[in-house]
């Protein structure tokens, strides 16, 4: 499987998430410069963490307007797998490909924690390796992650199923006092109606190995890479 | 026309060094002229009162790649093809002034220092210090410090392991804001600060430059600092965005043909920068001062050079070879603009408009002249020394109690509510998190990995500069080797008060002596360094706080131990002692003695060879895998010490014996030289097989297991008391 990585000046997170994809799980990988206009051939493309531009207007507000955006929306179109991670999920979301936008953390502080993440829908293509209700122990670094949408669109959330993965406590609680951000319903990961765009605030690429704190960011990718095996004819 | 003093005080020069510079030219400096040699003379660039003593420090290693000093720092190697250079800087006085913009600037500064070496910065460090924070000025202080790293640092992708924060009264109107990069230089790919042939261009890439930051290096950096009250516009602001990409540009360009030199601007501007560069080339240099872009109109020649706009770099480039420099900039919507070339001589000429506006001999402005001390130790020193510190008297607090005011005090509980801020975990090394006594880092491609620390008590030095200055050797040196890690390098980063005066002259003299004696001991080189001078809080001098930034190898970093107690009866030994509790000689200088007692008194002490076998001790048994964790006794003592292996192992531990009499003292002594450890059964013998061996002494203090932690049968504070002392101590202590 070969995955493209999307740079834009100002992204950080782009070797840890060829790290994770290639070197860990022996995965094609390549950058996609911001500035590209047309996209390679690649079978899924992750936007990673940073901050795109310095994020000095709002997160993610001026990344959309990056040339390789447009090639990024005629490939989530088709129903190519994009998965937003941190300042990725910001950028799909001020981009229109995911509902919804993400907010300062309601105390106001940088985050960086551990953080406990239900899967609530494993029948994703970015969840399909997690067991349904399983816990993953992944690490969030960001200081706005606070979701929000209006009512309607979070019950249409929730009643698709799109809500993919919760904050909670390890033992799988949702609960307010877990909460690191503000995000209402807990909500740390989200997939688009049609299941192939997901976004989510805490950085898989940094729990891929027992040495850094744990490996339970694979399960994102690991499902993303059989759900291609499965889909080829 | 004599100068004015009025001048002089401007660019912080005296009457003496103004004589100086006439002799030196054989005439009267030209106005632009005067403003290079203010701030290449100011001690932040000139070191003129710490140079003949920075002399002295070990620098020689078989590990040393770079000597410090040839460049911006040295380089280590790590073997596998890998090595690191690190420095720590201060950016003390801006942080006093603009809190968020001091400490984001330092922060973004000692990156340029570190990638100007060719090498990846891979980690940050922070050292602080604050007056007490039961008032809104420290508090404003300290939220605007740690929200302008955070700042810096998250958005620009290092991540932020480790570091210390304390609180002093000393530092009330002086905080001190140091801050450490660590770089990672792949296959001795490392940059060199300098041209390579007469004609090679200088190009100026990154930020515009503004009238930002003029006479920070000689202002700020290099006077009593409370006449500077009003030098806000002295702060430059930083703009991590730009750095980040600059970073990424710059280490691009090294793999370009011709790009032979890369250098950062920092205090000083062109000014120091491009004039370093000269000097370190044993070249002249025409600098077109007309060709810097600019931010504002209208801005003289004089304040283009000292300018210290932010996030702004030199390379040195083979001329012809430039157009791919450009296009490389251009991807990545930085300027680069030509601004000079190097040739054959001995002047930094500076040409506006076509016209020569000056013509200086490189080295009149680089050789700043050099102060010799004549400190004598003060009288009311060897009164603090010599005090009775059997006199303070036994709290009234149970001991227990104690125990849990201590955990909760602020230069004791869990900086988990500061690190959270920052971005610990980005570039996925990260093996040990902040929290330890030091954080490990693996090195991706390789088995080895590195740990890093910084350490200084400044009361233990304002006591004994000497012994003082050696215990933070020491210390740094344990934070590494209680991970396993084995030291292999130090930075310093040394904050003293007004070096015009006799004591902070005893204080720094001292210090050096006691940095020297301690790393000679230790075998190991100091790498790179940093002077912050004329640090005054209320008209007085702080407490002497030379910081030591340490940096240890691990050769299989699987094999590290972290502090907190693991299984259900381990064993806990105690290294480097034969006696469970300190004696009331230990309260020399200590937390306990200054928290509760309010008084900083006492003779430190430190067995150099004690200390350097117990270390030695501990790793190899962490190495042999036989140790479950490992944690230094420091502030706070030893009950301080096993209380936060509990917490932070989620685990109760039995002490067996009681503190006795003088409880305070044997629980909240601080005795160099220590580390608790505990060791399953099954290890004990190997363990002690190791402490004999090494010829220091030990002992078996008790056993980790339950809910629970006691000393003896008199004291028992359940663990749940204990861990909401620690964790939530620190955001009590600095909220209402």
């Amino acid at each position: 499987m070969k995955f493209g990585i999307v740079v834009f000046p100002g992204t950080w997170s782009e070797k840890d998430t060829h790290h994770a994809v290639n070197a860990v799980l022996g995965q094609d990988a390549e950058y996609i410069w911001h500035g590209d206009e047309a996209l390679g051939q690649y079978d899924a493309i992750i936007i990673p963490g940073g901050f795109s531009y310095g994020d000095y207007l709002r997160s993610g507000a001026i990344a959309r307007f990056s040339p390789v955006m447009e090639a990024l929306q005629q490939f989530a179109d088709k129903g190519g797998p994009v998965l937003g991670i941190c300042n990725g999920f910001q950028v799909l979301c001020e981009s229109g490909l995911l509902p919804g936008v993400l907010m300062r953390n309601d105390h106001l502080e940088f985050r960086c924690i551990w953080t406990d993440l239900k899967v609530e829908n494993n029948s994703t293509m970015f969840t399909s390796n997690a067991t349904a209700g399983q816990t993953l122990h992944i690490p969030m670094s960001h200081g706005e992650g606070n979701y929000q949408a209006d009512e309607s669109t979070i019950d249409r959330l929730e009643g698709n199923g799109q809500i993919v993965l919760r904050y909670a406590d390890s033992s799988g609680n949702v609960t307010a006092d877990i909460n690191p951000n503000g995000s209402i319903n807990n909500i740390a990961g989200i997939v688009n109606e049609r299941g192939n765009v997901m976004g989510m605030m805490p950085h898989p690429e940094k729990a891929s190995e027992k040495l850094i704190g744990g490996d339970d960011g694979n399960v994102i990718f690991s499902s993303m890479i059989e759900s291609f095996a499965a889909s080829l004819p | 026309m004599p100068v004015s003093q009025e001048t002089l005080d401007e660019i912080a020069l005296s009457r003496d060094e103004y004589e100086a510079i006439v002799d030196r030219l054989g005439r009267e400096p030209e106005p632009l002229e005067l403003g290079l040699f203010g701030a290449l003379w100011s001690e932040h660039c000139g070191y003129k009162h710490t140079k003949a003593l920075l002399r002295t420090l070990p620098s020689s290693s078989e590990r040393l790649l770079v000597a410090p000093g040839a460049e911006n720092a040295g380089v280590v190697d790590l073997g596998d093809g890998l090595s690191v250079c690190f420095k720590i800087e201060s950016h003390n006085h801006p942080s006093a002034v603009e809190p968020f913009e001091g400490a984001a600037t330092g922060v973004g500064g000692i990156i340029r220092d570190i990638f100007a070496m060719g090498a990846r910065p891979i980690a940050l460090l922070n050292s602080l210090r604050f007056g007490q924070p039961d008032n809104a000025r420290t508090r404003y202080l300290l939220n605007g410090v740690i929200g302008g790293i955070s700042s810096y640092g998250n958005c620009i992708g290092i991540p932020d392991v480790g570091g210390e924060i304390f609180f002093s009264d000393t530092y009330k109107g002086n905080p001190l804001v140091n801050a450490m990069c660590v770089g990672l230089i792949e296959n001795g790919k490392m940059a060199s600060a300098s041209a390579k042939e007469p004609g090679d261009l200088l190009l100026l890439v990154g930020a515009d430059t503004g009238r930002d930051g003029i006479h920070g290096a000689s202002g700020l950096a290099s006077r009593a600092f409370e006449e500077q009250a009003e030098m806000r516009s002295a702060v430059q602001v930083g703009n991590p965005f730009l750095e980040k990409v600059l970073i990424e540009a710059c280490l691009e360009a090294l793999d370009l043909p011709g790009v032979v030199g890369l250098q950062d601007c920092g205090a000083a501007g062109i000014t120091s920068a491009a004039i370093e560069m000269a000097e370190r080339s044993g070249m002249g240099l025409k600098l077109l001062i007309d060709e810097v872009p600019r931010r504002e109109e209208g801005m003289t020649p004089y304040e283009v050079m000292l300018s210290e706009s932010q996030e702004r770099m030199l390379l040195a480039v083979t001329p012809g070879q430039e157009g791919s420099v450009f296009d490389l900039f251009k991807k990545w919507d930085l300027d680069a603009t030509v601004i000079g070339n190097f040739e054959l001589g001995d002047n930094v000429r500076i040409y506006d408009e076509g016209m020569e506006i000056t013509s200086t001999p490189v080295i009149t402005l680089t050789d700043a002249p050099e102060y010799k001390f004549t400190g004598v130790k003060p009288a009311w020193l060897t009164k603090l020394q010599n005090a009775d510190l059997s006199a303070n008297h036994i709290p009234s607090e149970s001991p227990a109690d104690l125990l849990l005011k201590m955990l909760a005090s602020p230069n004791i509980a869990s900086r988990f509510p500061i690190y959270r801020q920052y971005d610990y975990h980005v570039q996925t090394n990260t093996v040990v998190e902040p929290g330890g006594d030091a954080a490990v880092l693996r090195l991706k491609g390789s088995k080895r990995g590195i740990a890093v620390s910084t350490d200084c008590n400044g009361r233990i030095c304002y006591l004994d500069p000497e012994i003082g200055t050696a215990i933070a050797v020491a210390e740094a040196c344990r934070n590494l080797s209680v991970t396993g890690a084995t030291p292999v390098a130090l930075t310093d980063g040394l904050n003293f008060g007004n070096p015009e005066t006799p004591d902070v002259q005893f204080q720094l003299t001292e210090s050096i002596a006691g940095m020297s004696r301690a790393a000679e001991a230790f075998e190991i080189p100091i790498v790179s360094g940093n002077a912050s001078l004329y640090n005054q809080s209320q008209g007085v001098d702080i407490f002497p706080t030379p910081i030591i930034g340490s940096l240890g190898l691990l050769e299989d970093v699987e094999k590290h131990t972290t502090v907190g107690f693991k299984s259900d009866g381990d064993v806990i030994v105690l290294l480097g002692t034969d006696s469970t509790w300190d004696d009331i000689d230990g309260l020399a200088g200590s937390e306990y003695l200054d928290f509760i007692h309010d008084k900083v008194e006492g003779q430190p002490k430190l067995d150099i060879d004690l200390e350097i076998r117990t270390q030695a001790a501990c790793r190899e048994a962490i190495t042999g895998e036989l140790i479950a964790s490992a944690h230094d006794v420091s502030d706070g003592g030893i009950a301080v010490a096993i209380a936060e292996s509990t917490v932070i192992g989620e685990i109760g531990a039995s002490i067996n014996s009681a503190p006795g009499d003088r409880w305070d003292a044997a629980m909240f002594g601080e005795t160099q030289s220590r580390i608790i450890v505990s060791v399953k059964p099954e290890n004990l013998t190997a363990v002690e097989a190791i402490t004999a061996a090494n010829n220091i002494p030990s002992i078996v203090i008790g056993s980790v297991g339950g809910e629970t932690l006691s000393f003896g049968d008199s004291i028992s504070l359940p663990l749940v008391d204990v861990d909401d002392a620690w964790k939530n101590g620190f955001s009590r202590a600095t909220s209402d």
